[in-house]
């Protein structure tokens, strides 16, 4: 057997899984005792089948009233471990799906909650493996290990018991004879493991392959790279073969290997046993109990084996999903922090200082002084600050020192959903929800009326597309928007916020894929929806933000230059220089 | 050859309890030490003799199972690249994904396990039934019996809970897609406050899948305690007729001990096959599945070329019958004059018949849809500029997926050099346009692999000029080692604008006719963009070039313009003509330019 040693730490976690399954301590206690009942009666059926052939010696010599008393005993005891054991796997399973279910909400919750200087640090990949295959693999192999472990322990002990209530002798040759079958696994084994590492590292190459390629497949089509692609899939398939065959054929080794210990022990005990037998210190059915008992006794040991790399596997997992719902998330709310009512939309930074990363200094000292109603564009190069504004605005970071208030009032002061109700946003990375139309419209209001939400799309121009697709608003999109085009997913993210009206709004490049057109529509709806709205624009496009109150305009996380367009023009700088390079021609 | 192995093994195994009962009926009752030995030395060498055939099964389906495996994802890889977009667009790229990945390999474990346990149980099930007739006839008849009802639970088990596997996979899925996108929209759900309605949509999801889950599992948790009942019974029945013909001389005790023992094989045969089960359905859900997109066809691939496409070798036939009311009107005498000119130059043909011309082409992406694109037609000759501008959902980026056949028009003829392209070969007429997409897509393999997409052979100094064209020469100071840089997937390690200049490289290292370039300009700044625009001019002479773009500036400069508007044309012609003949032009031309320099090119 494998070594039960864990890693240092696991203690902790252990500890953690314990206090989680606490809670269905009743059903672990019913499925153990129900394992213990089917485990004994499983294995008193031998014996019966021994005493009821011990009934059964030679013609004329068969004592019909004990065998049906006996097979009458036999039937009911196969009876009732059917039923618990059938109820075992019940709840089992409830055990299983449930304690799954809930790490998942649990870990879903959390993330509801996190700040964002925790997700955005971790690739999107890793934090939902977390949360679907690990709770899966967690809750899998908890259960079905302590289990399994538990039946399989059980059963061990209870054949020694009724082996050595029969015949101790044979019962020390199985003894010693069985290990003999886990020295071969374990031989095994070791062998394959090389080739199983092999075989994954060379399914994980063709995985990325294929990733790639399908990812990318209107593009290999569209380059002619098919034949190439096939070419290097086909050789690292040819490769992967290779090792899946060596290694699956090493794998399966063991059970033919194991099945032939199994068979010498059964020959021992047949010999053995028939000399007993012979000298009529045994009788002819307990000698068939034994039998039945020997093919089987090395079953839980296989299972036990098989366990331990699961509880291992499960512990990783768990780890890990402990790891997301035990991270800390802030309170959002301030005691005596209250709503926003009545919003005028004045805002006001002083002395803001913000960086992602304590080392390297971003937004340093920003100071900006918005009235109610302003439109403000936030202009300069990539990296200049202009996303990290709008993060500081919604709170989806505080930042380190200096303070933001709106119409007076400290944004901290404010009930966090308070503040970001009074904000209609619009990002640069669009997002949509699998669903219809309608629904992702309806986003920021789900009790708006189906009126209101052609309304909203009429205004942000998004009512032509739709009416164009399939079946109009109720059109079911997949995830992230689907087959819709970057301005069309972009004209619905604006519908969404047309819907709300909030008295402040946020646009972060919020028209950069829709065509000049297009946007100028926009621009006008949204210059009336703005009217008396304090609004951020941040935008590439300079045409975008000509008419804007304030420029600001952006560079390493200072405001460097601040005025309207004619004053930032006059002034000759940065935005001059920025606004003049859009009209260099050939 | 592996079930042939395993029935081999399996007919071994099924000898023992023979031997056994020998043993219990010869040996015991005749004292014989000497023959109990000697039966148990049988029984050892049944053992080996198995273990040997096992070895040998195991190693035939290990074989097959690695071979079929290969064979299916080789297949399927090979099927899924030769779908056309609009197959792909249905199915979704993601389905794509988990098809070659998760599914063939559990088909293929599926495989492997069926090779090594199917076989096997079924025989020797079948086998204990029959050695159990060679026992004895009578009371083997409850074998039959038991081994049907056996078989209904099992099977009845089986097909009973595929469909709710299948419902549980997907509510797998939805749960997964859930959580996926509440992740990466978790700005916006905040933004609007609806954590907690994310929460309750996916708390509601799980308790779906939940039920699902123990609905399922319900049923096959039955398999086990079934199965053991009812082998349980027949024992049971074993026994007690076994005991009549005991009593009547009919049967020995051993021979009793004997089928008793075949009815335990046949029990544990069972619960292997039942644990089976749930993998080989699994198999056979993603076979299923595997199926449903091998069964999905490109239509166009199937077509066969009608005559292979040559590229001096035009067809006159077409000028003169077509008429081309928008572009007729505005064309000039002066770019005529200019498109000819370079004509000569290239010796390419002396012909007038354009490299690309549409012809009251009308399309739509799906059935019963509304059409993107309204009879559109237009001709570009050979190293003309066409410019295409138009609002969002205008059918810009459609209009060019057409031309590369990507997807087929519904009426109307698309032609290039004066054929239809639907009887040109797909592949060569692919050879001969260079697209540049809107999403830089780039390939995780050094520079040089990447340009080298469409032209696999093409030389060194072919790319650096590529390189050097597409106004990214600079890349191969900064990067190391130059060609030889490893781009990392979708181009991480480069930024927006050195992507996009990339594959502008990679479309001019196939030499193409027709470059298209989708927008492509987009990432890059005022100065890097016209001097890409002068540098592809030079071009002109052998590449007739398209480029779609919402920027005025991009396209001012074409030797003529489409204007789109909501799928149709609202105008063909350069830019001058366009702003005094077509007020769409006009319009988007005063958003994004000074009313000076509008009037300044009125005049000019």
């Amino acid at each position: 057997m494998r070594s039960l040693k864990l890693k240092p730490g696991s203690g902790k976690v252990i500890r953690r899984i314990l206090s989680h399954i606490k809670k269905y301590r009743g059903f672990v206690l019913v499925s153990f005792m129900l394992a213990l009942l089917s485990v004994v009666l499983t294995l008193f059926i031998p014996i019966l089948i021994g005493r009821a052939v011990d009934d059964i010696i030679a013609p004329g010599r068969v004592d019909f009233d004990a065998l049906i008393e006996k097979l009458m005993l036999l039937l009911l005891c196969a009876l009732i471990s059917a039923c618990a054991q059938w109820l075992m796997n019940h709840i089992n399973n409830i055990l299983t799906y449930r304690m799954a279910e809930d790490l998942r909400i649990a870990a879903f919750n959390k993330m509801e909650v996190l700040p964002f200087s925790y997700l955005d640090q971790r690739p999107q990949g890793d934090i939902v493996n977390r949360i679907i295959s690990d709770t899966d693999q967690f809750s899998d192999g908890i259960l079905m290990g302590f289990t399994q472990f538990f039946s399989g322990v059980l059963t061990i002990i209870g054949t020694l018991l009724f082996m050595l209530s029969i015949d101790p002798l044979i019962t020390l040759a199985v003894v010693v004879l069985t290990p003999l079958s886990f020295f071969v696994a374990a031989f095994v084994s070791k062998r394959s493991y090389t080739m199983f590492y092999k075989r994954s590292e060379t399914a994980g190459r063709l995985s990325a392959l294929s990733n790639e390629m399908i990812d990318k497949l209107k593009l290999v089509q569209a380059f002619g790279y098919e034949e190439e692609a096939k070419a290097r899939f086909f050789e690292i398939n040819d490769e992967l073969e290779k090792y899946y065959r060596t290694a699956t054929f090493y794998s399966s080794i063991t059970n033919p290997c194991t099945r032939f210990v199994n068979a010498l022990v059964y020959a021992v005990v047949g010999i053995f046993g028939a000399i007993t037998a012979m000298n009529g210190m045994m009788s002819v059915g307990s000698l068939s109990s034994f039998l039945t008992y020997a093919s089987q006794y090395s079953k839980p040991f296989n299972e036990i084996s098989g366990v331990v790399t699961e509880l291992q596997n499960a512990l990783a997992s768990a780890e890990r999903v402990f790891e997301i719902i035990d991270a800390k998330a802030p309170s959002y709310d301030r005691d005596g922090a209250s709503e926003l009512s009545g919003v005028k939309g004045e805002i006001k930074l002083s002395n803001v200082c913000f960086s992602y990363d304590e080392t390297v200094p971003l937004i340093e000292d920003l100071n900006l002084d918005v009235k109610p109603g302003q439109r403000v564009a936030i202009v300069g190069p990539t990296g200049a600050g202009k996303s990290t504004l709008i993060n500081l605005l919604m709170r989806f970071y505080e930042p380190r020192s200096g303070s933001i208030s709106i119409d007076g009032k400290g944004s901290r002061d404010i009930l966090i959903e308070s503040l970001r109700d009074n904000f209609g946003m619009v990002l640069q990375e669009t997002w949509l929800k699998s669903g219809t139309v309608r629904d992702n419209i309806a986003y920021s209001d789900p009790d708006a009326s189906d009126e209101a939400v052609r309304k909203a799309a009429k205004e942000a121009y998004a009512d032509g597309f739709i009416e164009r697709m399939k079946d109009g608003y109720d059109t079911v999109i997949s995830e992230d928007g689907g087959s819709l085009s970057q301005g069309q997913k972009q004209l619905l993210c604006i519908a969404r916020v047309m819907l709300k009206l909030p008295p402040m709004l946020i646009l972060d490049e919020a028209t950069s894929s829709i065509d000049t057109m297009t946007e100028q529509r926009v621009q006008k709806a949204f210059a009336k929806m703005m009217e008396g709205r304090t609004s951020f624009i941040v935008a590439h496009r300079l045409s975008t933000i000509r008419e804007a109150d304030i420029i600001l305009v952006m560079k390493d996380g200072h405001i460097i230059e601040q005025g309207s367009h004619d004053e930032l023009m006059a002034k000759g700088g940065f935005y001059h220089e920025l606004y003049m390079s859009q009209f260099e021609t050939a | 050859m592996a079930p042939l192995f395993k029935c081999l093994e399996a007919c071994f195994e099924l000898f023992v309890p023979l031997v056994v009962a020998d043993m219990i009926d010869i040996g015991i009752s005749t004292h014989d030490i000497g023959y109990i030995l000697s039966r148990g030395g049988l029984l050892f060498l049944l053992a080996l003799v198995g273990l040997i055939t096992s070895l040998t099964a195991q190693y035939f389906s290990a074989t097959a199972a690695a071979g079929i495996g290969k064979s299916i994802s080789n297949d399927l890889f090979s099927h899924i690249l030769s779908l056309g977009y609009r197959e792909i667009d249905e199915i979704g790229t993601a389905k794509l994904l988990t098809r070659i990945s998760s599914d063939v390999t559990r088909v293929q474990s599926g495989i492997n396990m069926f090779l090594r346990l199917f076989m096997r149980s079924p025989f020797i099930v079948f086998g204990a039934v029959v050695m159990a007739f060679s026992v004895d006839a009578k009371t083997a008849s409850i074998f039959v019996v038991l081994v049907i009802i056996l078989l209904i639970i099992v099977f009845g088990i089986l097909i009973g809970t595929m469909p709710y596997y299948g419902r549980v996979q997907q509510s797998v899925d939805r749960v997964t897609l859930l959580t996926r996108e509440t992740l990466s929209g978790q700005r916006v759900i905040r933004a609007f406050n609806r954590q907690e309605q994310e929460k309750k949509d996916f708390a509601e999801e799980n308790d779906r899948l939940l039920s699902f889950q123990l609905f399922a599992g319900k049923i096959s948790a039955l398999m086990n305690p079934l199965t053991t009942a009812v082998v349980n019974i027949g024992i049971v029945c074993l026994l007690y007729s076994g005991a009549i013909q005991v009593n009547v001389g009919d049967l020995s005790q051993g021979q009793v001990i004997a089928l008793v023992n075949y009815m335990n094989q046949i029990l544990v045969e069972l619960i292997k096959l039942a644990n089976l089960i749930i993998l080989i359905s699994r198999a056979l859900t993603s076979m299923h599945r595997i199926n449903e997109i091998m069964d999905v066809q490109n239509p166009m691939t199937s077509e066969q070329a009608i005559e292979p496409s040559e590229l001096s070798e035009p067809e006159g036939k077409s000028r003169n019958t077509v008429s081309l009311e928008a572009s007729e009107a505005l064309n000039t005498s002066a770019e005529d004059g200019s498109s000819a000119s370079f004509a000569d130059m290239a010796k390419a043909s002396a012909s007038p018949a354009p490299i690309v011309e549409f012809k009251d082409v009308s399309f739509s992406y799906g059935n019963g849809s509304a059409h993107v694109l309204n009879d559109i037609s237009f001709s570009a000759a050979k190293g003309d500029s066409i410019g295409i501008i138009g609002g969002t959902g205008s059918g810009k980026s459609t209009l060019i997926n057409l031309i590369p056949r990507f997807y087929d028009i519904d009426e109307g003829e698309i032609l290039i050099d004066g054929k239809d392209i639907r009887r040109l070969d797909i592949k060569e007429l692919r050879r001969r346009i260079g697209l540049v997409p809107q999403k830089a897509g780039l390939f995780a393999m050094s520079l040089r692999d990447n340009l080298r997409l469409g032209n696999p052979d093409a030389e060194d100094e072919l790319l650096l000029r590529s390189m050097d064209d597409a106004q990214a020469s600079e890349l191969l100071e900064i990067k190391e080692g130059g060609l030889d840089h490893m781009i990392e997937q979708d181009g991480r390690n480069l930024s927006g604008g050195q992507r996009q200049r990339v594959t502008i490289a990679r479309a001019l290292s196939k030499e193409p006719e027709i470059l298209i370039l989708d927008d492509a300009a987009s990432a890059l700044d005022f100065a890097t963009d016209a001097r890409l625009r002068k540098r592809l001019k030079e071009y002109s002479g052998r590449m007739t070039v398209f480029i779609v773009s919402q920027r005025v500036s991009a396209v001012r400069d074409c030797t003529r313009i489409i204007v789109l508007s909501n799928g149709s044309i609202a105008g063909i012609g350069s830019h001058k003509e366009l702003l005094c003949g077509c007020p769409t032009y006009r319009e988007i031309c005063e958003t994004q330019m000074t009313e000076e320099e509008v009037k300044r090119d009125e005049i000019a």
